[in-house]
């Protein structure tokens, strides 16, 4: 549905996207990831026609926007960044005129307000002006306004940002549902969502696609993927160190102590993540382990070791 | 799904968005209130004994027009960059140009409405003489006219900007120069220039919106005229297009 080819953006002299290239079919939920200033909005207004790009292309639904930007507009839902809506209306003026200006007239416009009204709980604010909403409630209504046509392509540029835990979990339920007959793509900050919501994520830094992959996928990258963690008793730190280390598939030990007991966790080669649980079971054999946990990998980690390659070898050396 | 359906949803959110705040009220009452003022005190209409508007009702329109125009226009483009709506806007199915020609057409009809309530003025006349209607509802076209090309012009600087204090300024700015293009003392100041100079003359004096204007006022409605405030009209908001994609890439 959605599909980039080699978009690039410069502002002057500065490259705010560069080569980006991918692709979203109808059922993926695709997170975008990546610092601040990385071009996630950017991309997505380039996506959505409101910036033109530097060079490369964007197809919506079959349609190259440069060519047919109408046609392909029709297929979108867009939900900018901020989420802006007229301030002089009300909420109901804003979301009939949202209905109106997708063409849909009449009966048709008041059934699919009367639907995203219902779909993001906006009854309570229906007669009240834009200008006087709370940030979330602004927030959903230009949400609402994104998916009033029932649109192919939602491109959603952090839908989430603003709103309290509720009408997160609300919204992300929502997305999920849509997404398996959509195409969306949705930027985002918070990686607890990229499980919650997505089928794929991307992260892109300095305007450049960095990973791209399931959520599973990403995790693998991440130091703890298949790290094994475990508390022990009634032996030294020293000792378990000593023990532990000579593990062939462990690359390092993190150990923390307190009175009677210790956690340690050993991270594995990366090409020998399979033995390492075998071989820790092995060597603690006849020790007092309270409890052993293996880890999938954290998107948190992922993410940094990919933004900020610099720390990341630094904490590698340590 | 037409360019007219487009056209008028559009129109129909700006009116709608007049009226929902008190400035449109207001610019109604300070237009009537400045045409009853220079009409009757300044213009001497009482002294001047003749049943007509020429002079003394419509005289003042062009510099009416020089403030309030722009303070209609100039939240046009420049509220929509700065609250951000312009994104909304622009990424919607519809074609700049479909946005630009409503939001100018919703604002004209209301300078058309605000021009439309001096009616009274006509009565007045009629009630004291009997004037030419004709020439009246001539000068009435030439005035909506006018004010139009104005609107326009402030289109563009609306365009150029998110802050609607600067696009005002530039604004009046943009229009005097088209007042004082055929405004008496600079013509005579530039006739003052030796002759084979009379072409620079005619070329500013071309660009009047007095000149062009003083033909309704006497009631001659001339296509030429006609044609220099619809081409003003459509060449500003071409202009005013491609400021906004320009605008828009950078
Ligand atoms: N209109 C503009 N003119 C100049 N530079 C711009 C413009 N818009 C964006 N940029 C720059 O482009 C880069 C990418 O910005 P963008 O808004 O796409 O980042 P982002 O990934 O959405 O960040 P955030 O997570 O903070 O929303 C930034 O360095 C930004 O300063
Ligand atoms: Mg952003």
């Amino acid at each position: 549905m959605i599909k980039v080819d080699q978009l690039s953006k410069f502002f002057g002299a500065k490259r705010a996207v560069d080569g980006v290239t991918f692709e979203v079919a109808r059922g993926e939920v695709l997170g975008f990831l990546g610092p601040n200033g990385a071009g996630k909005s950017t991309t997505m207004r380039m996506i959505t026609g409101f910036i033109t790009p530097t060079s490369g292309s964007v197809h919506v639904g079959g349609h190259d926007l440069s060519l047919e930007p109408v046609a392909a507009k029709r297929r979108i839902g867009y939900l900018p960044e901020n989420a802006p809506a007229y301030t002089d209306m009300t909420v109901k003026g804003f979301l009939q005129f949202a209905a109106e200006i997708r063409g849909l007239r009449g009966a048709a416009r008041n059934a699919a307000v009367q639907a995203v009204v219902e779909k993001c709980f906006l009854q309570a604010v229906l007669h009240q002006n834009v200008d006087t909403l709370s940030k979330g409630y602004r927030h959903r209504t230009c949400f609402a306004q994104s998916i009033i046509h029932d649109p192919d392509v939602l491109v959603l540029d952090e839908p989430t940002d603003g709103l309290d835990p509720n009408q997160k979990h609300e919204i992300r339920q929502l997305i999920r549902q849509m997404g398996r007959e959509k195409a969306i793509i949705f930027s985002t900050h918070i990686l607890e969502e990229v499980d919650a919501v997505c089928t794929r994520a991307m992260i892109i830094d300095r305007g450049r696609v960095v990973a791209n992959g399931t959520p599973q996928e990403l995790r693998r990258k991440s130091e703890w993927s298949g790290a094994v963690s475990l508390n022990i008793k009634g032996l030294g730190v020293n000792a378990i160190r000593e023990q532990l280390g000579r593990i062939p598939s462990v690359r390092r030990l993190a150990v923390e102590s307190t009175a009677d007991l210790v956690v340690v966790t050993a991270f594995p080669h990366p090409d020998r993540v399979i033995d390492v649980t075998r071989d820790i079971l092995t060597a603690t054999q006849g020790w007092q382990v309270e409890a052993l946990r293996t880890e999938e990998g954290r998107l948190d980690d992922v993410f940094r070791r990919i933004t900020l390659p610099d720390t990341a070898a630094r904490e590698a050396k340590s | 799904m037409s360019s007219i359906g487009n056209i008028r949803t559009i129109l129909k959110r700006e009116i709608s968005a007049y009226f929902s705040s008190p400035v449109a009220y207001v610019f109604i009452v300070i237009f009537l209130l400045l045409n009853g003022f220079f009409t009757f005190m300044v213009g001497g209409f009482f002294e001047r004994g003749e049943a007509a508007l020429g002079n003394a009702f419509f005289n003042w329109h062009p510099w009416f027009y020089l403030f309030l125009v722009p303070a209609v226009g100039m939240r046009l483009w420049a509220d929509e960059r700065r609250v951000g709506t312009l994104e909304l806007l622009l990424t919607m199915p519809i074609t700049p140009w479909e946005a630009i020609v409503g939001k100018f057409a919703a604002s004209w009809l209301f300078l058309g409405l605000a021009l439309a309530l001096t009616f009274p003025v006509v009565l007045t006349v009629n009630y004291l003489g009997s004037p030419d209607n004709g020439v009246i509802l001539t000068a009435y076209v030439g005035s909506w006219l006018m004010s139009g090309a104005y609107l326009a012009i402030s289109c563009i600087t609306s365009a150029m900007t998110r802050n609607q204090v600067v696009s005002f300024i530039l604004s009046v700015v943009a229009c005097l120069f088209l007042i004082l293009a055929g405004f008496p003392p600079v013509i005579n100041l530039l006739q003052a220039l030796p002759g084979h100079w009379q072409w620079l003359v005619d070329a500013v004096t071309s660009f009047s919106v007095i000149t062009h204007f003083s033909g309704f006022q006497r009631g001659v409605l001339d296509s030429r005229d006609v044609v220099f405030f619809l081409s003003v009209i459509l060449f500003s908001l071409f202009t005013t297009s491609v400021i906004l994609r320009t605008r828009r890439t950078n």
